[in-house]
């Protein structure tokens, strides 16, 4: 691996993120802050949901927050590159392996869903005053941070080298839709008990460990999956991801 | 990709360090394949290639340092501005700070694109974007730079603004490869010729020794007051002719072996005839003609 290319790419990501800063803060916090107003502050404010409900709902929001930021931030460019502008041709040109070039996607990735999250949960905390979140946990919290961030962007590397332009839509509608409604974002997975087969079903959806693992992290008064089995999951996710979209870029990548 | 398609059957060549090489063949031919196998971005199913000492696709990163690419398709960076495609690149192959920002303002300028440095890349036409891509593959100074179709839809003016930055760069002892279905292209610029069809190569030379390969090359353009049959005739029969179309209006043209060499018989011939000559134009061998004459077809089918 070279290190200075590998750094050199990170700071052109770095700089073109910056450039469009604007863009991606709106594209970060505006649909979380919609929902969070929605459900977390007039939802209960009105009486139609227990004051309670905005402590379950900031961990779902701030891990739904984080997956779709790293995911689009790695998807999309890599959709348009690969299969309109080429863009990347320069860096798959550059004096490094394709494999470090995938892995640099995925840093960046990961830095941008890291920098979602922390700007989400003070906005969110903002938006529906007075939550109260354990602190007891912060480590806990911020090895979570670090694994959801690479799903997040392992995710997009798997999604931006397998998808084509024109599957954006069906890829909209047929797997991230449903991964935000069964991610158990908005309820704890012990909210499906009364759904035995659908209860089991999304234990594939790699959304779940995220949102119950800063449940168990910032709200550990709610119910939510063992420690070890989030940690597993996310972690077997993690590495199931990146070894697929490591082979799904090269393949893109080489003709 | 290709499908069963062989975009490159038994293709094999040899560029010498320091040459000018041109592989010159009609669109699909197998030339921009052969660009992608030696840069690394095209896996063969079967053979080898080599830059200086390196097995391409054993060795692809050190390639890669050797090597500058200028696409068929622009493919520069959208989301920088000109100045900021150059540095980064040179970032990318660890230029260091300082030298980056003076290589590419000098190439900037070189290239004159300096008063629009600062802009975004995606508002550039075609020909800005396509100077651009020559500085960025020069940027890292390498030892080998591919151009792939470079004047494809450029503007006279840069296309001499190219040949004489190819010629520049090629004087500081660099090799070039260029691909091209332009004949004029090749015969100015390049020291050697491929000549490839369907994967194959056809013929390998100088544009010179391509063309004196093949017999009745010369085309002699003769304009009489009036041209008859038995002018014709015996113009056909003079030694080295090896075909005679004459036209209407006076116009004969001669396809021989030579060229001012037959005017004096070409002359007697005239007047033995009773015709006199008004004007004579004599045009080279072409590689147009070579491409013709080994496949039956023209460049620009």
């Amino acid at each position: 691996m070279n290190v200075t290319t590998f750094w050199a790419m990170l700071m052109r990501d770095a700089h073109v993120a910056r450039r469009n800063f604007m863009t991606l803060a709106f594209q970060v916090l505006l649909q979380p802050m919609l929902f969070v107003f929605v459900f977390g502050r007039v939802m209960t404010t009105s009486g139609f949901m227990p004051p309670q409900y905005k402590n379950l709902l900031l961990p779902g929001i701030i891990a739904l927050s984080m997956v779709f930021t790293g995911t689009w931030a790695v998807t999309m460019p890599l959709i348009s590159d690969f299969q309109f502008t080429k863009e990347i041709e320069d860096r798959l040109l550059a004096p490094i392996e394709l494999e470090w070039l995938a892995v640099e996607k995925v840093v960046a990735g990961m830095i941008q869903t890291l920098v979602a999250g922390f700007v989400v949960i003070p906005t969110a905390w903002l938006v529906m005053g007075g939550v109260e979140l354990s602190t007891d946990h912060v480590a806990w919290f911020l090895l979570l941070a670090l694994l959801v961030a690479m799903l997040a962007s392992t995710l997009g590397l798997v999604l931006g080298a397998s998808v084509g332009q024109q599957q954006v839509g069906l890829m909209f509608s047929m797997v991230l839709t449903p991964m935000i409604f069964f991610g158990c974002t908005y309820y704890p997975w012990q909210a499906l008990a009364s759904f035995p087969i659908v209860k089991r079903l999304v234990l594939v959806n790699p959304l779940v460990y995220a949102s119950e693992g800063f449940r168990s992290a910032l709200v550990p008064q709610f119910p939510h999956l063992p420690s070890i089995a989030i940690l597993g999951c996310l972690a077997a996710f993690d590495a199931a991801f990146l070894l697929f979209g490591l082979r799904q870029f090269k393949r893109k990548a080489l003709t | 990709m290709f499908g069963q398609v062989v975009a490159l059957d038994h293709l094999s060549l040899d560029v010498r360090p320091g040459e000018i090489f041109g592989l010159l063949g009609p669109n699909g031919a197998g030339k921009s394949t052969t660009v992608g196998v030696l840069t690394t971005r095209v896996k063969p199913t079967a053979g080898v290639a080599w830059i200086g000492d390196h097995n391409v696709w054993e060795n692809r990163v050190a390639v890669k340092r050797l090597i500058g690419v200028v696409p068929q398709r622009p493919n520069l960076d959208f989301a920088l501005t000109a100045r900021e495609v150059l540095t980064f690149h040179g970032a990318y192959f660890g230029l260091p700070a300082a030298e980056r920002e003076t290589r590419a303002d000098a190439l900037l300028d070189r290239f004159k694109l300096t008063d629009r440095a600062k802009n975004m890349v995606h508002g550039f036409s075609g020909g800005m974007m396509q100077r651009l891509s020559i500085a960025r593959a020069m940027m890292h100074d390498p030892s080998v730079l591919f151009l792939d179709e470079p004047s494809a839809g450029l503007d006279p003016q840069t296309r001499l603004l190219l040949s004489e930055m190819v010629r520049e760069y090629n004087a500081r002892g660099k090799t070039i490869l260029l691909t091209t279905h332009n004949m004029e292209e090749a015969d100015d610029l390049c020291h050697r010729v491929a000549i490839v069809d369907h994967g194959k190569i056809i013929a390998v030379g100088t544009p010179q020794e391509l063309k004196r390969s093949i017999p009745g090359g010369f085309l002699l353009r003769l304009h009489f007051e009036s041209a008859s049959g038995t002018l014709l005739d015996a113009i056909r029969r003079l030694q080295g002719v090896t075909e005679v179309r004459g036209g209407g209006d006076g116009q004969v043209d001669v396809y021989a072996d030579h060229g001012g060499t037959l005017i004096p018989s070409l002359v007697a011939a005239a007047s033995s005839a009773g015709a006199t000559i008004r004007d004579v134009h004599i045009s080279e061998p072409s590689l147009e003609n070579l491409f013709l004459h080994h496949t039956g077809r023209s460049l620009r089918e």
